[in-house]
């Protein structure tokens, strides 16, 4: 069966149709769970595990705001190992490099699904080989949430590494010694899971305005360590100072500014790629110049928002998830820093989510195709080297999204006839910024128009692929297997692409 | 034996290494084997051609580098073969 894009998908899917197509659904929410009794608090994971009666076939869900320095996820795993549980499918927001001991858990079948919306290193090379009994499903940031509050995504437990508990039972993570800041994205797995778990290394007396209140929470656990939160920061969080990377970043502000995009009031969000950084830092020369001050930034917010706040150039910093520990600090600090939900942040079936609120973003590629879909998923083989996180929740959200890429990356060429697997649907995305030129979607008429009357490299994305041709040769085709391990879930629940065994 | 390598292993370059032989033999190993392998093969014999040498034991370790890179590698790498005591 193919969906609306031609990809070929697993039959009994949804087809994805198209970006809007939920405007044609209602949201639907199972029930909050709420706790009859008060919250209990434990001493061990074993204690846990007895009082959870954790079986066979449960689905298990984590966070990543420690990112690639928690410890929950693999305390938890290796504790399933040693009971002898199978069949466990783990919902983890994301998975990282540092997740590597559950490779092995897959091999023996402890874990046999996985849910998630970005995952690299050996966990994904061990499902790209083949290894994950169920299919891999990835979803978005804002369609994690989705799947969660309407039970396509049922969770039985959810372990929520906890920087700061109080004497109540309600978590934060503003303090303590594993402080990592908002933690939005499990802010859905608190509200919905069946039971809640804090893992926490640091109890303290009284929380105000905790992001995770008692009333939904089971059992706290006192563990040596949740995590490192030196390893919240994200690996890509400095200013690039490759020409090529700056050029793209100046071409960028360039087009913004013909844009009028840079003006009172605008709002905008920008990944923690090197190119983005530095169209940051050129957006926040223009502001200081022209005394033009920001309503808001969201996303996952870095240090470089952080002094934007704290120098009065932007008013309000939306956060879902701190890439660095300076805008951890910023949100226990400032009030005008303010914790965001995964939901509030990016879920199709909000009244109003962030996203559907941004003048612009500007967000990276694998790969993009000559019909403006972009690949985050996968590399050019097939292996997966990431996902969408809020890629395809900000793309449709934003009234101009851009993407900034070099038009090679080690000899490949980054426009594709066809993209290895499509992460955001192309009728979302409307700029491409790459050194040797600058390509708008032909959808967006109202950018070719105000563009073309400017002296910036405008030109077709076929031309973009042909001078990428012209200085590396046309590229052989490369034949994927026809073996699916997995798919791609975009945000309203349809199927975007089918996710393929390495050769 | 006479030996030259140039190059290096950072991304978008490669390393050359070339022996003297009996006969051509063209070793390449690419992280864009699936898509260009055949191509640098035959951009390297062609680049030999021009220089006539066709009696060298060629091994390219490749990280993405582009034709003229791989050219400007492959022609030192000749170079220092030539004038190398070994």
């Amino acid at each position: 069966m193919k969906n609306n894009l031609g990809r070929e998908i697993f039959e009994q899917v949804k087809p994805f149709a198209s970006s809007d197509a939920f405007n044609q659904e209602s949201r639907r929410l199972i029930a909050k769970k709420t706790t009859e009794e008060s919250v209990v608090f434990l001493k061990s994971i074993e204690e846990a595990f007895d009082l959870l009666k954790i079986k066979n076939g449960m689905t298990i869900s984590f966070h990543h705001h420690l990112r690639n320095g928690d410890k929950v996820i693999n305390l938890v795993a290796e504790t399933l190992k040693k009971r002898g549980i199978k069949d466990i499918t783990i919902a983890a927001s994301s998975l990282f490099p540092n997740n590597a001991p559950l490779v092995d858990l897959i091999k023996d079948q402890t874990i046999t699904g996985i849910v998630t919306n970005y995952i690299n290193g050996p966990i994904a090379k061990a499902i790209g080989e083949g290894y994950l009994k169920n299919p891999l499903i990835m979803d978005t940031h804002g369609g994690r949430a989705r799947a969660i509050e309407s039970g396509d995504l049922k969770i039985d437990i959810a372990f929520i590494a906890t920087p700061a508990v109080d004497r109540l039972g309600n978590g934060s993570g503003k303090f303590g010694p594993s402080a990592c800041g908002t933690i939005g994205y499990v802010i859905p797995d608190l509200m919905y899971a069946k039971k809640v778990v804090l893992m926490t290394d640091y109890m303290t007396e009284h929380i105000v305005e905790p992001e995770l209140a008692s009333e939904y929470v089971d059992y706290v656990v006192m563990i040596d360590k949740i995590g490192d939160s030196e390893g919240i920061v994200s690996g890509t969080t400095k200013v690039t100072r490759d020409p090529v990377g700056r050029k793209i970043a100046r071409d960028t502000v360039r087009v913004l500014d013909a844009l009028h995009l840079i003006k009172d009031g605008f709002s905008m969000q920008t990944g923690a790629g090197g190119v983005s950084l530095a169209v940051v830092e050129y957006v926040k020369n223009i502001m200081i110049q022209s005394e033009i001050k920001a309503r808001f930034a969201s996303g996952g917010i870095t240090g470089q928002y952080v002094d934007m706040l704290e120098n009065n150039l932007v008013d309000t910093l939306y956060d879902v998830q701190c890439f660095d520990l300076k805008a951890a600090r910023s949100y226990r600090e400032n009030r005008r820093h303010i914790a965001i939900s995964a939901s509030e942040y990016g879920n199709p079936f909000e009244i109003k989510p962030i996203v559907n609120d941004l003048d612009f973003v500007i967000l990276g590629a694998t790969e993009v195709d000559l019909d403006f879909n972009v690949n985050v998923t996968t590399d050019s083989l097939g292996q997966i080297i990431g996902g969408s996180g809020g890629h395809s929740d900000t793309a449709h959200g934003a009234k101009v999204t851009m993407i900034v890429t070099n038009l090679l990356k080690a000899r490949l060429p980054i426009i594709k006839e066809k993209v290895t697997c499509v992460t955001t649907p192309g009728e979302d995305i409307d700029i491409i910024v790459t050194e040797r030129g600058i390509a708008i979607n032909p959808l967006r008429t109202d950018l070719i128009d105000t563009l073309s009357k400017t002296k910036l490299p405008i030109v077709t994305i076929e031309d973009l692929m042909k001078t990428a041709h012209h200085i590396a040769g046309v590229p052989n085709h490369y034949e994927l297997s026809h073996q699916p391990i997995g798919y791609v879930r975009y945000r309203d629940g349809s199927i975007i692409d089918t996710l393929y065994k390495i050769k | 034996m006479k030996i030259g390598i140039a190059g290096s292993l950072e991304s978008n370059d490669c390393l050359v290494t070339i022996k003297e032989s009996e006969t051509l033999s063209i070793k390449v190993q690419s992280i864009v084997d699936a898509f260009y392998h055949d191509q640098i093969v035959a951009f390297i014999e062609s680049v030999l051609a021009d220089v006539n040498h066709d009696k060298v034991d060629v091994t390219v370790i490749d990280k993405g580098a582009l034709n003229y890179t791989i050219k400007a590698r492959l022609l030192t790498a000749l170079h220092r073969m030539e004038v190398s005591h070994a």
